[in-house]
C-alpha cells in the first residue's frame, strides 16, 4: 500500500500540487485520473521519489520514502517497476537487451534463464519475436508494450504506469489493461496507473482519482463513476454528448433492475 | 553572481563525485562498461592523437632548428629539446585539450540525451546508482587510456621532429639521436605521466557533470556539451600551471 500525506509541489512559482492526501491499494489497479496538465505525472513521479515534495510525506507500508538515504530508497525501487509516459526505452539497446537489463544489473541468473524471461515478458504482452529490433525500429504502440514488459521483468512489488495505454488501438488498450490488472490481482502488487482513457476507468477502476489543478477533487471506484452526480466528475469523465447519453442509458437500465 | 554561480556548480560536481564512488550493483556490468569505453575513448581516439602529434613535433623541430641558426648552440639541441618540450608540455596538455574537444563533447552530449529522454530517470527507478553507473566507467577507463595515448603523443612527435629535421638534413640522423639521449631527466616522464591522468580525470569528470545535470532541450544540450569543452580546457590549462608548479 502506498499512502500520500498533503503533498505538495511547486516548481517555482508554478504549484502543480495543492495538497494530495489519499492511499493507493495492494492488489487492485488504483488509477489516476484528470485532463492534460493536472498534474498525474508529477505526482506519480513523486510517488516514486524523482522528484521531491515541497511538504508533504509519502508512505510505502509505513515507510516514508523521503526520509530514507539514497541507499536506502534504491533497496525500495528495486521492487519497483515503472513504464514512462515516453516509455524511455534505452534507444542504443535492442528491445531484448532493455528488459534484460535489469535482469543484468541486479539478479545472477545465466544468459539462458534471462533470454527465457525476456520472451517470457515479451510474450506478455503479445509482442514476440522482436527481440532483436532496436526500439526506433517498432511502432509506438510496440514501444510502450516493450516499456511495460521491461517493468514487469523483475516481477515489481510496486507498479507504476504513466498511461500504459495511450497510443494504442482499443482492443490492444483492453488487452494491456487486463494484463496490468491480472499482475495486479496474482502477485497482489500495488499498480498505479495515469490514464485519461474512458475504457480503463469504467473497465478497471476499482480505486480512481481524480486530480484537477493540483487538486485532488474525488475519489471512488467505477461504480460510483456512473452514479455521482458530481459535475466535475461528470465533466470530465463524460466530455462528449455521446457518452453522457451511454450514461444516462446505463443508469436507466440500472433502475428499471432495481 | 558569477561567483555564486561558480561555487554552486563546484558544490553539485563535488557532490555527484562523492556520489560514483559507490560499490556496483553488479561488478560485471561496471566491468563491461570500462571496458567498452576503453575501446570508444582510447582506441576511437589513437588516429587523431597520432596526427596531431606528428605534426607537433614536426613544428617544433622546424622553428627551433630555425631559432638555433648559426649560433654556437650545438644542432644535436634540436632532438633534446623536441624531446623535453613534447614530454613535459606538448603531448600531455595538446593532446587532453584535443581529447576534451572529441571525448568531452561526446560525453556529455550522450548522458545529457540521456537525461533529457529519461533514461537516467528509468535506471534510477530500477534501482540503479546512475552517477555510478554512468560516471565511473568513464572517468576510470580515461584515466587508464588516456596517459597511454599521451605516451604514444611524445613517442610519435618525437619521429615527427625526425622526420621534419633529419629527412631534409639540416641535422643528421646521430645529432638527432644524440640529442635524444642527452641530459635525460626521467621525472618528466613521471610528470607527463601525472599530467595525463590529471587531466584525464578533469575533462571526464567535468563533461559527465555538464551532461548528467542538463535540463531542456536541443539547445541545452548543445551548450551543455559546449560548456563541457570550454570548462574541461580551461580547468586542463590551470593544472597544467598547478603541476608545473608542484613538480619542478
Ligand atoms: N520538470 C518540471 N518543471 C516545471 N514544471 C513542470 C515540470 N513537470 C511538470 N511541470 C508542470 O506541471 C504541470 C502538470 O504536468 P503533468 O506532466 O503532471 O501533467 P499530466 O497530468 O501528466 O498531463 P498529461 O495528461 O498531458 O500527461 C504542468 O503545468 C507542467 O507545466
Ligand atoms: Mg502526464
Amino acid at each position: 500500500m502506498i499512502r500520500t500525506q498533503d503533498i505538495t509541489k511547486s516548481f517555482g512559482e508554478n504549484e502543480v500540487l495543492k495538497g494530495i492526501t489519499t492511499e493507493f491499494y495492494d492488489g487492485k489497479p488504483n488509477l489516476i485520473i484528470g485532463s492534460s496538465g493536472a498534474g498525474k505525472t508529477v505526482l506519480l513521479k513523486l510517488l516514486v521519489g524523482l522528484f521531491t515534495p515541497t511538504t508533504g510525506k509519502v508512505f510505502y507500508d509505513d515507510v516514508d520514502l523521503f526520509s530514507l538515504d539514497d541507499d536506502a530508497i534504491r533497496e525500495v525501487r528495486m521492487k519497483v517497476g515503472m513504464l514512462f509516459q515516453g516509455n524511455a526505452l534505452f534507444d542504443s539497446m535492442t528491445v531484448g537487451e532493455n528488459i534484460r537489463f535489469p535482469m543484468d544489473m541486479f539478479t545472477k541468473k545465466t544468459l539462458k534463464e534471462k533470454t527465457k524471461r525476456v520472451d517470457e515478458c515479451l510474450e506478455m504482452v503479445n509482442m514476440e519475436g522482436i527481440n532483436d529490433r532496436f526500439p526506433s525500429e517498432v511502432s509506438g504502440g510496440m514501444q510502450k508494450r516493450v516499456g511495460i514488459a521491461r517493468a514487469m521483468v523483475l516481477e515489481p512489488k510496486y507498479l507504476f504506469c504513466d498511461e500504459p495505454n495511450s497510443g494504442l488501438d482499443p482492443k490492444t488498450s483492453i488487452l494491456i489493461d487486463e494484463l496490468i490488472c491480472d499482475l495486479t490481482n496474482r502477485n497482489n502488487i500495488t499498480t498505479v496507473i495515469n490514464t485519461h482513457d474512458m475504457n480503463s476507468v469504467m473497465g478497471i477502476g476499482d480505486n480512481i482519482v481524480l486530480l484537477k489543478d493540483g487538486h485532488l477533487v474525488w475519489q471512488g471506484d467505477k461504480t460510483q463513476v456512473l452514479e455521482s452526480e458530481k459535475e466535475v466528475l461528470q465533466d470530465f469523465i463524460f466530455a462528449s454528448p455521446f457518452l453522457r447519453r451511454l450514461r444516462e442509458d446505463a443508469l436507466k437500465q440500472r433502475h428499471a433492475h432495481d | 553572481m558569477v561567483i555564486d554561480n561558480m561555487l554552486y556548480n563546484l558544490g553539485r560536481y563535488v557532490t555527484l563525485m562523492r556520489s560514483t564512488v559507490a560499490r556496483p550493483e553488479k561488478f560485471s556490468m561496471y566491468y563491461k562498461e570500462t571496458i567498452r569505453q576503453m575501446d570508444a575513448i582510447g582506441v576511437g581516439s589513437v588516429f587523431i592523437v597520432l596526427l596531431i602529434s606528428v605534426f607537433i613535433g614536426m613544428v617544433t623541430a622546424v622553428q627551433f632548428a630555425d631559432q638555433l641558426g648559426d649560433s654556437f648552440v650545438p644542432s644535436y639541441y634540436i632532438g633534446y629539446i623536441v624531446r623535453d618540450i613534447t614530454i613535459i608540455e606538448m603531448a600531455p596538455t595538446i593532446t587532453c585539450l584535443v581529447l576534451a574537444g572529441k571525448v568531452g563533447s561526446n560525453i556529455a552530449a550522450e548522458i545529457g540525451g540521456m537525461r533529457q529522454k529519461e533514461h537516467i530517470d528509468a535506471m534510477e527507478i530500477m534501482g540503479v546508482n546512475t552517477a555510478a553507473y554512468l560516471i565511473m566507467p568513464k572517468v576510470l577507463a580515461a584515466v587508464v587510456v588516456i596517459p597511454m595515448l599521451v605516451a604514444i603523443s611524445a613517442f610519435v612527435s618525437i619521429i615527427g621532429g625526425y622526420i621534419s629535421t633529419v629527412l631534409p638534413g639540416t641535422i643528421s640522423h646521430t645529432e638527432y639521436v644524440l640529442g635524444l639521449r642527452s641530459f635525460f631527466v626521467p621525472r618528466y616522464v613521471f610528470m607527463m605521466f601525472v599530467k595525463a591522468a590529471v587531466f584525464a580525470f578533469l575533462l571526464t569528470s567535468v563533461s559527465c557533470y555538464m551532461g548528467y545535470y542538463v535540463k531542456g532541450g536541443s539547445i541545452e544540450l548543445g551548450e551543455a556539451s559546449t560548456n563541457a569543452v570550454v570548462v574541461s580546457d580551461v580547468l586542463i590549462l590551470v593544472f597544467d600551471f598547478l603541476i608545473a608548479l608542484l613538480l619542478t
